[in-house]
């Protein structure tokens, strides 16, 4: 097996409070291929972005990566300083975030943004990294790149937008990117597109995604294995495929069984009673027990760490010694 | 954009005849123009003849406008006490006093401007600490202390600046300048430190306020996700959208300095218009006062329509608007 470009070990993330430390990520492991697209779904506050912002070394102070590791092409990237940091985001790993209105700065023309961004990692001069910018600009298809180039980001629509953030994200080739909603914020009616065009600028240049969604038909379409989060912890990994047809996690049944067409998303189908736990008020055991139809004694006790099943990965009693034992 | 011009140089207008009014109203009525120019000698003849002069037998309106209209020609008619025309008067003092302020201004935002940047992004770091105590005390302390300390500290015990003066004037037509030689450059140091230290502060605080404002915004994640050097999102991604209230404080500012200055101006004995103002104020030299108000006005006005449209230049969205 090829050496993943990413490789979480473990990964625990918490925020120091007054009240207590809250664990909004505990125990994750993940593997991304090279070139592969990684789904990573769950309910809102489930610990998604947290991972991708723990990767990308910006989590918000006092949110902090308290154990576990984080490796780059099989380098450490989780202890290296800001200066170290600098030189893995965006020529390693890029980002795209949720909102395209909020990400661009209002008072740089997109052409100062992507060209500043090309030279910073690059090291060109000005002129080519312009013209850098201009085929990078193509490539996501904003129409008339030349004349758009000089403009801001208040003259582009929602969609145009976001089309510019992911130029951005990608104008130093990096190895993966991490797409935290990449369409959440736009027209319903231009998410595909946006979608479709991220899936195929990656596959072109052989870019590996952790693709953050509530979109279960997004992840169908476009992801090749994805993750389910609970409550910070991994319920399941696997195969698109697989985990769709074959889900193993009472949690991920939950969300699957629940899809008249796959296009929908997590939120509006959960039809498992109750909501995630809060971060403080975790129950012991497996966190999803209180919720889960098929929770036994056990589940309440011991909390399930993701078990290698079949050609995934399940944290869940059931595939390891049923729901009573322990 | 052009009936954005003309809207608001229409308003900086109405805001002038406004000011120009209490002025012609203290000038008007505040004491006996005719009492104050004259001897108690003077003859009745000579009184009713000054009074005709001056106008002061035609219509309230008529001469309100006859003040307006010599206003804008620079005419505030003579100082009572050297008999010598008020705008040339005027004139001689508003250079010293310029500089002054100018020169106050450019040191508050360029010590202001990095200290906002470095204790926003230093935040909880002890420099930050204690910056942030010195500008209590700097905000606290009224600006005549601060002159008096730094007359002790500068002038007396190291002696290495000059105290009151403004050392050797470089006359270039009208205008009298200091910088062009090295006493006057000297002379400028202590009041102009005086007079920004509390700017220094202000601009500090307003830099620091909105840059941690800025720093938490999407972009500025997304700049930084995207590997840019740490001094290139402070610097150009986060500071550029601090500038606005920046600007505008200052242009503010640049008033009120002008009225502070009268304070620096007497502690440093300081030959400006502040000076000027202070000693009419002794002699209750009525036109004199009239004409400082009015400029100090003017200067205002002007400097807070320069400053909206300066808004309209830095922020290329309220360009758009405009131009709709
Ligand atoms: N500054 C903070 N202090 C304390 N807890 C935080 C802080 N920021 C986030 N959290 C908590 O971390 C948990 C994980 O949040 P995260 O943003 O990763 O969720 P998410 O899965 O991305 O949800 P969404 O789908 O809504 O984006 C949440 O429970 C959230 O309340
Ligand atoms: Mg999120």
């Amino acid at each position: 097996m090829t050496q993943p470009v990413l490789s979480v070990r473990d990964l625990r993330v918490e925020f120091p409070t007054r009240s207590g430390t809250l664990v909004a990520v505990d125990g994750v492991s993940l593997d991304i291929a090279p070139g592969e697209i990684l789904g990573v779904v769950g309910e809102s506050g489930a610990g998604k972005s947290m991972t991708g912002m723990a990767v990308l070394g910006l989590l918000e102070p006092p949110g902090r990566i308290a154990a576990g590791e984080v490796r780059l092409a099989g380098a450490r990237i989780d202890n290296l300083d800001e200066r170290g940091l600098e030189r893995v985001r965006g020529r390693e790993i890029g980002a795209i975030f949720q909102d395209p209105l909020t990400s661009l700065n209002p008072v740089l023309s997109i052409g100062d943004q992507l060209v500043e961004t090309i030279r910073v990692h690059t090291r060109c001069d000005r002129r080519t990294a312009r013209e850098q910018a201009v085929a990078a600009l193509t490539a996501v298809g904003i129409p008339a790149p030349t004349t758009r180039i000089d403009h801001f980001p208040h003259q582009f629509s929602g969609g145009m937008r976001q089309r510019v953030v992911i130029a951005l994200a990608l104008c130093a080739n990096p190895k993966l990117v991490i797409a935290d909603e990449p369409t959440t914020a736009l027209d319903v009616s231009i998410q595909a597109q946006i979608t479709a065009l991220l899936k195929r600028l990656c596959k072109e240049h052989g870019t590996a995604v952790m693709l953050i969604t509530h979109d279960m038909g997004v992840i169908a379409e476009t992801a090749d294995r994805v993750a389910v989060m609970y409550a910070g912890r991994l319920a399941e990994v696997g195969p698109v495929l697989d985990v769709i047809r074959e889900p193993r996690h009472p949690y991920t049944r939950g969300l699957m069984g629940s899809i008249p067409s796959l296009r929908s998303r997590v939120d509006e189908l959960v039809q498992i009673d109750g909501s995630m736990p809060r971060l403080d008020r975790m129950p012991p055991g497996c966190a999803f027990h209180p919720r889960c139809p098929d929770a036994g004694p056990r589940c309440a006790r011991e909390r399930p760490d993701p078990h290698p099943v079949g050609t995934g990965a399940v944290a869940c009693w059931l595939e390891q010694g049923g729901v009573n034992g322990g | 954009m052009l009936a954005f011009l003309v809207k608001r140089t229409a308003n900086a207008a109405l805001v002038m005849l406004t000011v120009a009014f209490m002025a012609f109203m203290i000038f008007r009525f505040v004491g006996d123009p005719v009492e104050m120019m004259l001897n108690e000698q003077a003859t009745q003849a000579e009184r009713a003849e000054l009074r005709e002069r001056l106008g002061l037998n035609d219509g309230f309106a008529m001469q309100f406008v006859r003040f307006v209209t010599n206003a804008l020609q620079g005419d505030f008619g003579i100082s009572y006490r050297n008999q010598q025309d008020v705008m040339k008067l005027i004139g001689e003092r508003f250079p010293a006093t310029f500089e002054l302020v100018i020169v106050a201004t450019i040191l508050s935002l360029v010590v202001g401007i990095p200290l906002g940047v470095i204790t926003a992004i230093h935040r909880d770091s002890w420099l930050s600490d204690t910056l942030q105590m010195t500008s209590i005390v700097g905000v606290s302390l009224p600006s005549f202390v601060v002159g008096i300390v730094l007359i002790l500290i500068f002038s007396i015990t190291l002696g290495v600046l000059p105290a009151f003066g403004r050392g050797d004037v470089v006359q270039l037509g009208w205008w009298s300048t200091g910088v062009l030689t090295p006493s006057g450059r000297a002379a400028l140091v202590l009041p102009a430190i005086s007079l920004s230290l509390f700017q220094i502060t202000l601009v500090m605080r307003l830099v620091r306020a909105e840059m941690l404002e800025v720093l938490r915004t999407d972009f500025i994640k997304f700049a930084r996700a995207r590997g840019l050097p740490a001094r290139l999102v402070n610097f150009r991604h986060a500071l550029r959208n601090c500038l606005m209230p920046v600007i505008t404080m200052t242009g503010m500012q640049i008033g009120n300095l002008i009225a502070f200055a009268l304070i620096t101006e007497t502690v440093f004995q300081w030959p400006g218009m502040g000076m000027l103002f202070i000693q009419a104020v002794t002699f209750v030299d009525i036109p004199v006062m009239a004409a400082y108000l009015v400029l100090v006005s003017f200067i205002f006005v002007a400097i807070n329509t320069v400053v909206d449209i300066t808004y309209a230049v830095v922020d290329p969205r309220l360009r758009e608007d405009a131009a709709r």
